[in-house]
Formats: structure tokens, sequence, C-alpha cells
């Protein structure tokens, strides 16, 4: 590395880390909402993808409607598309356990099936009602561009909103888990359905509620990712793989896990980008995944509990 | 009627028609009756006094749809026109469209159906690579047509296809002259997504930049398809200050690429970037704001300004709403049923074997990218444009090469 001087290694370093954190945040955005509903429920939930192109379309929604009719909105408009985008998976999650899911919790390799054709239903829906093409919300000018702490560092702003949003919704879902009377509830039932059932908790709307709450978290992280990509109708399933991956690898049943999981692989991957190429990088973290899944089958912190 | 009865009565028809026929010798669209099916068709295509049907072989739905709607649009916009100036031999064209689903052997199976069960003269379809290599042991074997509109990879060549996009190095040879010139560029990162069309692509920029052009590429990677992730990769091209970024990544992680490239302060003003991936069709998702400034090498852009594309971009507009837009690959769909046509009637036969032999050397004037040639190699002969970004998502043409011959096996670059 003779050919670079020391402040330009240094701008590198410091970009290259934020690259690293933003990836993580990612991540962690997108397995949160999956932590919930395969972490604590088990529903494996293919169409968890979908969720989030329903939130990303949501926002894309909220700025045509802002953009036609409210121009003088666009600077602000963005926060409530969040919201909305939050309800709009979350009804959308409520109507799907009660029509679909609650029929299979017994029987998890038909849930694998239906919740895989929901998603293909889902993106036919897309498809139908957006068009194929690819689409962008008109996002605020406060959004775009980036932050220059010195001449050669730019640190992209739509980067640390979605940081900052990771943060706020982990914390969020940490209080309703650990501290919230519905977050015991719904541990309680994931841990000894019929003893909660016995003590007066209605396991069938703890059900519900929990798998509303984990798609309306994957609408907000849909909504966050159109800062940084486009929605098109099979963008949900361009990221069910990873959001997979990052709940697994952290152990199902964590959500410290998760976010473990989510900052190895995201820092794993983008200094494996950096110093291999791009292909390379996601083989060699893909190789790591596995070898470390062969010695922890259970992932990085699993419950260690009698079954 | 079936194929002998054609034969037996064919005779009859031309006596019975003949007198409108020469009444009508007068003017300029030829008449079914001068060519009777039973010459015209001696293969047993479905093709009727009035009519011949042909197959359009798409993505309707999944994946490509989003690029394919262009050409299906196009194809279909031409063959209207085609019908409305009376036909093909005096045939009007019927179109079976069938849907490859972007699934590759749904490709397969459903150009089967159309060669085998419809008997179609003629498909226009395909638009990946993969699409097209899947359907071409079917072409072969079952002796169809088709007619390809993508630019894409070259190093094929087959009697059964006519490839009306740009094969690799038409695309991309004059491109990289025209930049290193302009921009004095002799260093260059080449970034693609990971499949056949980019990998090539970059081989044969490669070997240009080394080997002609005396330049150096400093950095050459690929992304899997869909990947929205480009820190690592732009503090990397910030790194290694390349005079030229040599951008070949497609579908949904263009947006994101572009996007975060300016968010990383990689603009137009103070980069140099080249793409031979990025039409009208992709600018509308990506947002002209986000390209403006960087270059697109093309043999056709909407906003060419000759009077075969002001006709053309109005009748489309006309026709699919006035906020569509026309890329390049829309335009090499256009062409598709045109040099068909051409072909047909100068075989004055819908013969496959007639059709292919009558094609070298047609030439087509309306065109909207201006003339085309076809070449003994079932390629175009076409123009390099390099066009330049502007933020209501079309290009000012910069450049325009003189004809570029098709040469799907470059010596030197593989």
């Amino acid at each position: 590395m003779g050919q670079y001087t020391a402040s330009e290694l240094w701008s590198i370093t410091a970009m290259q880390s934020f690259a690293g954190f933003s990836l993580f945040s990612v991540l962690l955005l997108m397995a949160l909402g999956l932590a919930i509903i395969f972490g604590q429920m088990g529903v494996v939930n293919l169409a968890h993808g979908e969720f989030m192109a329903l939130g990303a379309y949501t926002v894309y929604l909220c700025s045509q409607l802002a953009h036609n009719y409210a121009p003088a909105l666009i600077p602000v408009y963005f926060l409530f598309a969040i919201v909305a985008a939050f309800l709009a998976s979350a009804i959308a999650g409520l109507f799907v356990e009660w029509s679909l899911i609650r029929f299979l919790y017994k029987r998890p390799l038909d849930t694998l099936l239906a919740t895989w054709g929901l998603s293909l239903i889902m993106q036919q829906l897309f498809r139908t009602i957006f068009g194929a093409r690819e689409v962008t919300p008109t996002l605020p000018d406060w959004l775009m561009g980036s932050f220059k702490p010195s001449e050669s560092i730019d640190i992209p702003i739509n980067g640390v909103f979605v940081m900052a949003l990771t943060l706020a919704l982990t914390g969020g879902v940490w209080l309703f888990m650990y501290r919230s009377r519905l977050g015991l509830r719904m541990r309680a039932t994931v841990q000894n359905r019929n003893m909660s059932g016995a003590v007066g908790i209605n396991t069938r709307w703890v059900d519900r509620l929990t798998f509303a709450l984990g798609c309306g978290i994957a609408g907000v992280a849909g909504a966050a990712f159109t800062t940084i990509g486009s929605t098109g109708p099979d963008s949900g399933s361009r990221y069910i793989v990873d959001t997979f991956l990052v709940v697994v690898f952290g152990g199902t049943a964590s959500l410290l896990g998760t976010i473990a999981s989510a900052f190895g692989i995201a820092q794993a991957q983008s200094i494996f980008e950096f110093f291999l190429e791009g292909t390379m990088g996601k083989v060699a973290v893909l190789m790591t995944i596995v070898v470390i899944l062969m010695i922890r089958p259970k992932g990085l912190f699993a419950n260690k509990v009698r079954s | 009627m079936t194929t002998s009865q054609q034969k037996m009565f064919a005779p009859l028809h031309t006596l019975r028609r003949a007198i409108p026929g020469l009444m009508l010798a007068t003017s300029l669209s030829l008449q079914a009756a001068d060519y009777p099916t039973a010459s015209v068709n001696t293969t047993g295509l479905s093709i009727t006094e009035t009519t011949v049907t042909v197959g359009q072989l798409h993505s309707a739905t999944g994946t490509m749809a989003i690029s394919e709607t262009g050409s299906i649009q196009a194809e279909q916009l031409a063959i209207d026109q085609i019908n409305a100036m009376g036909g093909v031999l005096g045939r009007q064209i019927k179109v079976i469209p069938e849907d490859g689903a972007s699934d590759w052997p749904t490709f397969a199976e459903k150009a089967k159906k159309l060669l085998v069960n419809d008997k179609v003269a003629t498909v226009f379809g395909c638009w990946t690579s993969a699409s097209r290599k899947a359907v071409l042991p079917v072409f072969e074997k079952e002796n169809g047509l088709l007619y390809y509109p993508t630019f894409y990879e070259g190093l094929e060549q087959s009697k059964n296809v006519i490839y009306t996009g740009q094969e690799a190095t038409q695309q991309i040879l004059a491109g990289l002259d025209w930049i290193a010139k302009e921009k004095s560029a002799k260093t260059f990162y080449l970034i693609g997504s990971d499949y056949i069309w980019p990998r090539t692509s970059a081989k044969i920029a490669r070997k240009h930049i080394e080997n002609k052009l005396g330049g150096k590429v400093v950095g050459e990677e690929f992304y899997a398809l869909g990947h929205t992730q480009f820190g690592s990769l732009i503090n990397k091209i910030k790194l290694k200050k390349p005079d030229v970024i040599y951008a070949i990544i497609v579908g949904g992680s263009n947006v994101s690429f572009y996007k975060q490239l300016k968010a990383a302060g990689i603009t137009g003003e103070n980069t140099t970037l080249i793409t031979i991936s990025v039409t009208e069709d992709e600018a509308l998702g990506i947002g002209g704001e986000n390209l403006v400034g960087f270059y697109s090498a093309m043999k056709y852009f909407q906003s060419l300004d000759n009077a075969n594309n002001l006709a053309f971009v109005k009748a489309f507009k006309a026709k699919y709403g006035e906020k569509s837009v026309i890329g390049d690959v829309t335009q090499a769909g256009y062409l598709g049923p045109w040099l068909w046509k051409a072909a047909v009637e100068k075989a004055g036969s819908f013969d496959v074997d007639k059709v292919t032999a009558a094609s070298p050397g047609l030439e087509l004037t309306t065109a909207p990218e201006g003339y085309v040639k076809l070449h003994p190699n079932h390629h175009l002969w076409s123009k390099l444009r390099i066009g330049q970004w502007k933020t209501d998502g079309q290009v000012k043409v910069l450049y325009e090469s003189a004809l570029i011959e098709p040469d799907p096996f470059p010596k030197g670059y593989q």
C-alpha cells in the first residue's frame, strides 16, 4: 500500500468501518421482524421479504400522494410514511395470521409451503397493482447527499438515517419484549403454551399480535430500504436469504444472537469485499458461516434449555 | 384447408384472383393473390390466404418483465404498423403471445409449442442470453426463426437467429476509444453483475484497454444479481482513483449502485463513469438526478434527432402513453418485424430457409436508429452513440461512430 498517503488510508479506514456499520444496520433491520416470527414463534415465514416490499410500496404510495396533493409536505412525509408502512404491513400480517398461519402452528413443513405460496401471491399482486417496473419514492432532500467531516471523507446521510432507525427500532423491540406486559405474555406463550393458557393469557391473540408486530417491523425495514435501493415486485425475494441467514446464524431464539450475528456477518462481508472482489467476498462469508455452524449447530447464541 | 388441398387448388386461386391482382398491380402493397399460399409456404407453416401467424416469446411476468415489456410493446407496434400497410405478402400478421415467465426451461417449452403446435412463421422474442441459449436447440432442431433484440456478449451465430441488437465489440470498443481520447484516460475500473454478459464484456474491455489503448485496469469485480450494498466497492474506487469507471451492472442493483455513488460524493461532476447497461428504461428506475453527467454507450437513444426516430417515438407514445420511455433494446425489438417483412418479401416466401437466405445484405432505411444493414453473420451493421445523462432521464448525444461491422467472434478478444 506504499502508493497511498497516510491521510488517504485513514479516511478509507473511516469510510470502510462506516460501510461495515451501515451493512450491519441493514442486516439487523431485515432480521428483527423475522427474529420475532421465526425466532420466537417458530413460524418459517418465507413471505417475510414481501412484507418488507409492502412497507416499501407504502412509502412509494405516500410519496406519490405527497407529490400530487401536498408538495409542501415532501420534506416531512417520509417520517409519516414509515409509520404508515408499519401499520400497512402489521395489518396485512394480522390478516395473514388469521386466515392462514393459525391453522399451521403444529405443521412447520406445511407453513414453509404455505408462506412460499403466499410470497408468490403477494409478488404477483405487487406486479398487478404497481407494475413490473421498479419504483423509487421521491425522497426529501435532507436524506440524500453526504456529510463531510473532512475533505476526503464522505458519510452518506441515508446510511446514517438507516443506522439511527435500526438503533431506535432495536431498542423498541427490546423494551417491548423484556419490559412490557404483552412482551412478557409473548415470551410466556413461546416457552409453554398450555401453562400460559392456564394462567389466563389469551394465547391466540398473543400469537396474532406477535405475528403482526413482526410483519410491521418488516414493513419499517422495507420503508428504510427505499432510501438505499429501488422497490420491485421481487425485491422481497432478494432480502429473504440474508434475513434467514442472520436469524439462523445468531441462534433462533435470541435477540442478542440476532444482533451479534448481523454485526459479525456485516463486518466480515465488508472486509472480505474490500480485500477480495465482490463475489469472492460473499463466498468467503458463506464459507465462514458454514464452518461456524458446523461447530455450533444451534447458532451463535443458543438457548441452553433441556427439551 | 389442409396443406394438400391448398396445393391442389392453388392454380385455381391464382386464376380466380388474377384479375383484381392485375388491377391493383400499380398499388405499392403486395397482394396475397400474387403469392398463393401453396407457393409461399412449402413447409406447412400456419399461413392462410389472408393471415400469417407469428409468435412472440418474452417474459410478461417474473423478474425480467421490467425489461422485456418494452420489447413486447415495440414488436407489437411494428406489427400493427405493418398490418396497417397491408401486411406481409398481402397477409395480416396474427400474433400468438407466449410468456416465458423469466424462467429458462419455460422459454424452451413455449418455443417448442410455438414451432411444433402453432407452426408459426417466425418468433420475436427472448431478452436474456440465458433464455436465448435455452431456446436455441429448439429453434435449430425444428428449423424455426428467431429475431433476438438484446445487445449481448457475442460468441454466437446461428442460422436460425437474427440478432437485432449489438454484439459486445460493437458496443464496447468504439465507446472505450472515445472515452480514452476524450478524457485522456489511462486507468479503468470494471464493475459488473455476475453472469455471462457482464463477464464477457469485461473481458473484451480489458483486452482492448490493455492491448489497444495502452491503459491499465486497476480493478475488475462482479457482484451477485440483486446485490444492494456497494459501500466497500465505493471505498475501493475512492482509494484507487481510476480515470474511468466502467459499469456493467444490471437490474435492481443498478438503482442502489448509482444512489450510493451519489451519496458517497461520486457524481458526473468529478468522475467519469461510462456504462453499457443503462438505457432510458433503467434510468426511469434509477432517477435522472442520480445519473447526471455519467455516460452510456448504446446504438440508440430516445432523444436521437432524425425523422425516423421522431415518427417512431410519436407512434410509441400515442400507443403506450406519454410517459413511456424507449430504450436501446426496445428499438432493436421494433426492427425485428420490419427485417422479417423485408426478408420475406425479398424471398417471395415464408419458408424459413428462403427467408434466412434472403436476409444477408438487407437494408432498412426507416430504422429509428438510422440506416442498418444485415451482415451475413446475422448481426446488424450499426453505429455506436455516447449519450450523457440529464436530470430528466434522457441523454444528450455527444458522439456517433461510423457504421460498425458486427464481429461476434472477435480475434484477440477471447
